[in-house]
């Protein structure tokens, strides 16, 4: 048992944190995140020259990374820097053309956009629940919805069920109704519109590319949100260390000291539970950990988020103080792939036969 | 003991909710329900609405034109006004300035301020915090140099509610640096269009603009604004941030909360199943349900325990800390109940574009992020917890 990054890992790590604290900080991702296209085209290019998108897919595909390990390093320091890029579809379509065998080169450059369109209104988190359809041609009919990256996509993966089977569909942008939007918490989405709206049948029976597809687009919200506290967590102490009121620092205050200490202890929690479900992703208990991870994210993200504020008291209500934007994506993550009580759910689905 | 309304409470009950049906318009409801776009006409018009009828000053006493109302009035009213999605009082003249005048305040400065106060000519802020005085508000540093008839103010104040829409602020001052900090603050009336004055915006943390930055430089405030004596302010401040908290625990609104947390659980779907037969989150609801249950009983014996002692006591900081995250909670379930769709930043949704939810649910995670700030105002649940500590517990 080894829990240091190999060689490798570090490099790809310290690269890109290096690359994203020197040009890409916060103040730049403010001016891109909350507008449209709401993320920065040049330096998704520059991200992509470094490599760091073919760390997502393995060498068959034209990478050479792949690994749970590597998805969560890579989101571990986008996490850090808070970076709006839309790499989290980006991952995930790669793990789906993957599994479907289709070439991805144009992907992992960042030439071509891909965006994952599986939730639906009243389908928000489980596969189960899936409504869209499509007929004998291939031409789908449905609406999906907070589609990642769908507002600069060029291409959809989409989930629809024909007949019983739940298949996966390539579709082109131009073809779909597409509405698009920023988030709250940065970055842009999109409804996509489907009305026998013709696409290619890219895998039939997709329920395991998609379930794969989900765990490592979990893993990597995980790594996110594990970087993002992390941050958050030192800003918080390096204030209460700077911060005075009654004459004293408040960090000299017992109760600020526990609350901190909490907050620290769920990150190390939070960043355990993490690597355990990286390295479990591909196996066959991948869902089940990638369900505890993400329901432990869940609770740990928000009680960071909210102690943070707190803790600071009024300072980071503000925009202009980066807590705030860190505390926003924190509390979204939990609407993304499934929240805390979902996960709970399944992992409660599990205790009988795992 | 007996919790039921009397006949003439029942009453009482029925005339608030005719008032409410007849007195406010659906532009102010629908823009209380959807927690945006509240204008300040609007807010004008419903404070212009409650006057009239001589229900704005509800905390007042009699004398000075409040209504007089018992606790359980106090409560039916509370309940009826939140029930109607009627829009909150700006609190900082009635319910701030308006009792410190009466205790306070000369008998010109109650002829000339208190009538403006309840017609709406004039709109009140507040200056209270600074950025290096927040929990430790006797630490304030904005000056006051006695210069003949005149003070001198030079200094910065924050989180300025609503100052946008004031033309007159109360601010605490400091007159003196000799003996404890505490000794040498005083309260002043300040007019905003004095020269000197600079109000800035600060952006929220869900985009909005609520709060500002005052700043003053070389400012000029007649000697008569003073309320009460030069150095004594800190009492008259204590005395102000005790009325801050009387309605505090936001039964009310909390009841609000609940029943759109209700409405948009029983609305979203998760496949077939409706959000509110999930165990897990029925179980999240029913848990806060029952601690407004108790909250309502509390807030109504400590409204009977003020009446008893003729003011707020430090008790009504537990209706702080308890109404305050019952809130809290309630908003973090009506954001997290709608999954995705509270996802999108609601600027961007535009006229004719609400795809996302069922009605009035767009803004639902930026009022999540926002009521962050119940926490951290009106004295942080920290520094409450001191309060607490030091007048119940006596340690």
């Amino acid at each position: 048992m080894d829990f240091n990054l190999t060689e490798d890992r570090q490099m790809l790590s310290d690269t890109l944190t290096r690359y994203l604290a020197e040009q890409y900080q916060i103040e730049h991702r403010n001016s891109v995140a909350y507008d449209a296209p709401f993320h920065d085209p040049s330096k998704w290019t520059e991200m992509a020259k470094l490599g760091m998108f073919s760390a997502l897919a393995n060498e068959a595909d034209g990478g050479f990374g792949g690994t749970g390990a590597d998805i969560a390093v890579v989101f571990e320091a986008l996490g850090h820097a808070l970076n709006c890029e839309p790499a989290l579809p980006l991952l995930m379509s790669s793990r789906l053309l993957s599994a479907a065998g289709q070439e991805q080169a144009a992907l992992l450059e960042g030439t071509a956009h891909y965006a994952v369109a599986i939730a639906e209104p009243d389908a928000p988190y489980d596969l189960i629940d899936i409504t869209a359809t499509a007929n004998d041609d291939h031409h789908l009919s449905g609406r999906k919805t907070s589609v990642y990256g769908g507002n600069i996509a060029d291409y959809f993966l989409v989930a629809a069920k024909a007949g019983d089977r739940l298949n996966l569909y390539q579709v082109q942008a131009a073809d779909a109704e597409v509405i698009s939007y920023g988030l709250i918490d940065g970055g842009g989405a999109a409804e996509v519109l489907l009305d026998n709206t013709k696409a290619e049948l890219l895998i039939e029976n997709a329920q395991s590319a998609l379930k794969d597809a989900l765990d490592a687009g979990i893993v990597a919200l995980c790594g996110e949100a594990v970087g993002m506290m992390y941050v958050t967590y030192q800003i918080t102490v390096d204030y209460l260390k700077q911060r005075k009121q009654f004459g004293r620092p408040i960090g000299s205050f017992q109760v600020l000291q526990h609350r901190a200490v909490d907050m620290l202890t769920e990150i190390e929690q939070s960043r355990s539970i993490t690597i355990k479900a990286a390295s479990e992703l591909g196996g066959t208990n991948a869902s089940r950990y990638a369900s505890m991870a993400k329901n432990m994210i869940g609770r740990s993200a928000r009680l960071i988020a909210e102690e943070a504020i707190q803790m600071h008291g009024g300072i980071a209500m503000t925009w202009e103080y980066a807590v705030s934007h860190y505390a926003k994506r924190l509390i979204m993550i939990d609407h993304q792939l499934g929240d805390t009580d979902f996960h709970l759910n399944r992992v409660m689905g599990m205790l009988n036969t795992a | 003991m007996d919790l039921n309304y009397s006949a003439t409470e029942l009453a009482f009950q029925s005339e608030v909710r005719v008032f409410m049906v007849d007195n406010l318009p659906n532009h102010i409801t629908s823009a209380v329900r959807a927690g945006d776009g509240l204008t300040k006409t609007m807010m004008d018009e419903w404070h212009s609405s409650l006057n009239k009828k001589g229900w704005l000053a509800t905390t007042w006493p009699k004398e000075f034109g409040g209504p007089g109302w018992t606790p359980v009035q106090k409560h039916i009213f509370e309940e009826e006004y939140c029930r109607a999605y009627a829009p909150r009082v700006v609190p900082f003249g009635v319910n701030m300035l308006g009792p410190v005048l009466h205790k306070f305040g000369t008998k010109e400065q109650q002829d000339k301020i208190l009538p403006r106060i309840l017609s709406g000519e004039d709109w009140w802020c507040q200056g209270y915090s600074e950025p290096g005085a927040g929990s430790d508000l006797a630490s304030l540093k904005t000056r006051a140099e006695r210069v003949g008839e005149y003070y001198v103010i030079n200094g910065q104040k924050t989180w300025t509610t609503l100052g946008q829409h004031a033309n007159k602020i109360f601010c605490l001052v400091r007159t003196s640096t000799e003996g404890k900090p505490q000794q040498g603050i005083s309260f002043v009336l300040i007019d905003l269009d004095t020269p000197g004055i600079e109000m800035r915006p600060i952006r929220l943390i869900e985009g909005g603009h609520e709060v500002n930055e005052v700043f003053f430089t070389d400012v000029r405030v007649p000697v008569e604004n003073l309320v009460g004596e030069e150095n004594k302010g800190w009492t008259i401040a204590k005395y102000l941030l005790s009325h801050e908290r009387t309605g505090i625990a936001g039964v009310g609104f909390s009841m609000q909360a609940l029943e759109e947390v209700r409405t948009i659980a029983a609305k979203i779907k998760r496949g077939a199943k409706r959000l509110i037969d999930d165990p897990l989150f029925a179980a999240r609801l029913a848990e806060v349900e029952i601690d407004l249950e108790a909250m309502k009983i509390t807030n109504l014996r400590m409204l009977f325990r003020a009446q008893e002692q003729g003011t707020p006591g430090p008790e009504t900081s537990i209706l702080k800390i308890k109404g305050t995250v019952i809130n809290q909670e309630l908003r973090d379930l009506a954001r997290r109940a709608l999954g995705p769709l509270a996802a999108p930043f609601p600027g961007h949704l535009g006229e004719g574009n609400i795809l996302f939810g069922p009605p009035d649910t767009a803004f639902n995670a930026a009022r999540y992020f926002n009521n962050r700030k119940t926490s951290i105002f009106g004295g942080s649940n920290e520094i409450q917890r001191n309060i607490l500590t030091k007048t119940m517990l006596e340690l």
